[in-house]
């Protein structure tokens, strides 16, 4: 009792899933442990109750598609930003029944909580999984929640992959989803002149410890502007940042801090989006109706894009607050 | 296996607008059945009848991996969707949970059938003919485990180990 939280993000905060594991969910963002080098794969409910009677279940091999990212990504700019950007680029069903493996030094020099976030969305773009290969990161990352004994699966020498996607981090910029498709990107720059209704922190994909740490140092000594809902992803990451001091920033900028539940991204509760109501989200989907009323609007975006715009009413680039 | 044609000529469909998120925790599938749709097409319930079929563009049933969009569509009395692709987790609920058959269709019946056009499709000869308008199509033929899971009438009555 008492260790609660989004399913997809209690599962690497208590180190659940282990790298070489073949884990299944009953959700669609299951891919997220992915990034801890697992094949991490979503499936419907008569599949999870087969999983769970007969401990197999039928997959087709998928091909994979490798992104490579070169160099580190510039400090305003979050792996949601990456993320957006190849959605962006290849579809809402770019890589459907795919594998999404990403690497290069950009990876290598992310953290797993990055990396999380990357492997979230493949979803978004039709993937079958997401998957990073696990290194020394990986490793550390779970033996500091207890895991002992980690089988480290690795790619072959000689991987041919169906598709290579090559990125330079450097020019990787802020990025939005517009209303109604994951998609529909643009640039931070190029956003739309809107006034924004609320901002919302939330979500295994935006609400992990890192994303409430870059949300603060944009709010720190800041007021909001805006409704700003912040939901930390886990009860271990709400804990975390009450003891360093990340909730009272939060507080003190205005925002409000709710339990750790999927809240408002699938329109559940804790901020449900009203008729025309227009919010800035570091959630994972802008369906229509997705966050609440069917005529409302969400913007996805980094949760330092989010955390920024909730200061300034508009769709903001952090570089302007950093 | 006959029936009508409701078409969408869009792609995307998400699950969230088959089945929005505050019906999640409907658990009477024939009240499930009013709300299919609904998040597109709120005129769906009114106007969809027992064995009608829906065609529609690419990516049919992305999204939220909610069973519920099979189940909401199938209990409103669709039989089979036609698309040109399906979102993964659709695909395999639809098969798995036996709830409607997707059929994956090319350009040429995607631009031929419209609204309202009685259509015949044959699994076993992978055909679908559009008795509206006297054509026939190819369909993509269903993968081996598929064929055999759709035959089985899905996933629980499926005996792998009598292959």
């Amino acid at each position: 009792m008492g260790q609660y939280g989004i399913c997809h993000t209690i599962s690497h905060e208590q180190a659940m899933v282990m790298p070489g594991d073949v884990y299944v969910g009953g959700d669609s963002h299951t891919n997220t442990t992915g990034a801890l080098g697992a094949f991490a794969v979503g499936l419907g409910h008569t599949d999870i109750a087969y999983v769970l009677l007969n401990g197999n279940i039928w997959f087709k091999v998928p091909e994979t598609y490798y992104f490579k990212l070169n160099g580190t990504l510039p400090n305003h700019v979050m792996a949601k930003d990456f993320i957006l950007k190849i959605i962006g680029e290849i579809g809402n069903d770019g890589a459907a029944y795919q594998t999404m493996q990403f690497g290069g030094s950009g990876i290598d020099a992310m953290s797993v909580e990055s990396r999380l976030t990357l492997c979230n969305m493949t979803t978004e773009a039709g993937a079958k999984n997401g998957i990073v290969e696990p290194d020394q990161k990986v490793v550390d990352y779970l033996s500091a929640k207890g895991a002992t004994n980690m089988r480290l699966v690795h790619g072959d020498a000689d991987t041919e992959y169906s598709k290579l996607f090559e990125f330079e981090s450097s020019e990787i910029e802020p990025m939005i989803a517009k209303p109604f498709s994951p998609d529909n990107t643009c640039v931070v720059g190029e956003a739309p002149s809107v006034e924004l209704d609320k901002s919302y922190i939330g979500s295994c994909t935006g609400a992990k410890y890192e994303d409430l740490e870059a949300v603060a140092k944009i709010l720190k000594g800041r007021k909001v502007k805006i409704r700003t809902e912040i939901l930390p992803a886990a009860i271990s990451i709400y804990q975390r940042a009450m003891e360093n001091g990340l909730l009272k920033i939060f507080l003190d900028a205005g925002a409000t801090v709710g339990p750790p539940t999927c809240g408002a991204c699938c329109g559940a509760h804790m901020g449900v989006l009203a008729k025309d109501e227009i919010c800035i989200s570091t959630t994972n989907r802008n369906f229509p109706g997705r966050m609440g009323h069917v005529e409302s609007q969400t913007y996805l975006a980094s949760p330092m894009v989010a955390a920024a715009s909730a200061v300034t009413g508009k769709i903001t680039d952090p570089r302007d607050l950093l | 296996m006959k029936g009508n044609i409701i078409k969408y000529d869009r792609d995307n469909i998400d699950t969230d607008v088959i089945i929005p998120g505050q019906y999640l925790k409907v658990h009477d599938y024939a009240e499930l059945a009013t709300h299919a749709m609904e998040g597109l097409d709120p005129d769906f319930h009114s106007k969809v009848k027992e064995g009608d079929f829906i065609l529609s563009g690419k990516n049919f049933g992305c999204g939220s991996s909610r069973e519920h969009a099979p189940i909401a569509l199938s209990q409103s009395g669709i039989k089979a969707i036609l698309a040109l692709s399906f979102a993964r987790i659709f695909y395999r609920n639809s098969v798995d949970g036996a709830f409607l058959l997707p059929i994956e269709i090319y350009q040429d019946a995607y631009d031929g059938i419209s609204e309202g056009d009685e259509i015949d499709i044959d699994i076993s000869k992978n055909q679908i003919k559009n008795i509206t308008k006297n054509q026939t199509y190819k369909m993509k033929p269903f993968s081996e485990i598929i064929g055999k899971i759709i035959a089985a009438g899905g996933l629980f009555k499926y005996k792998p180990d009598q292959d």
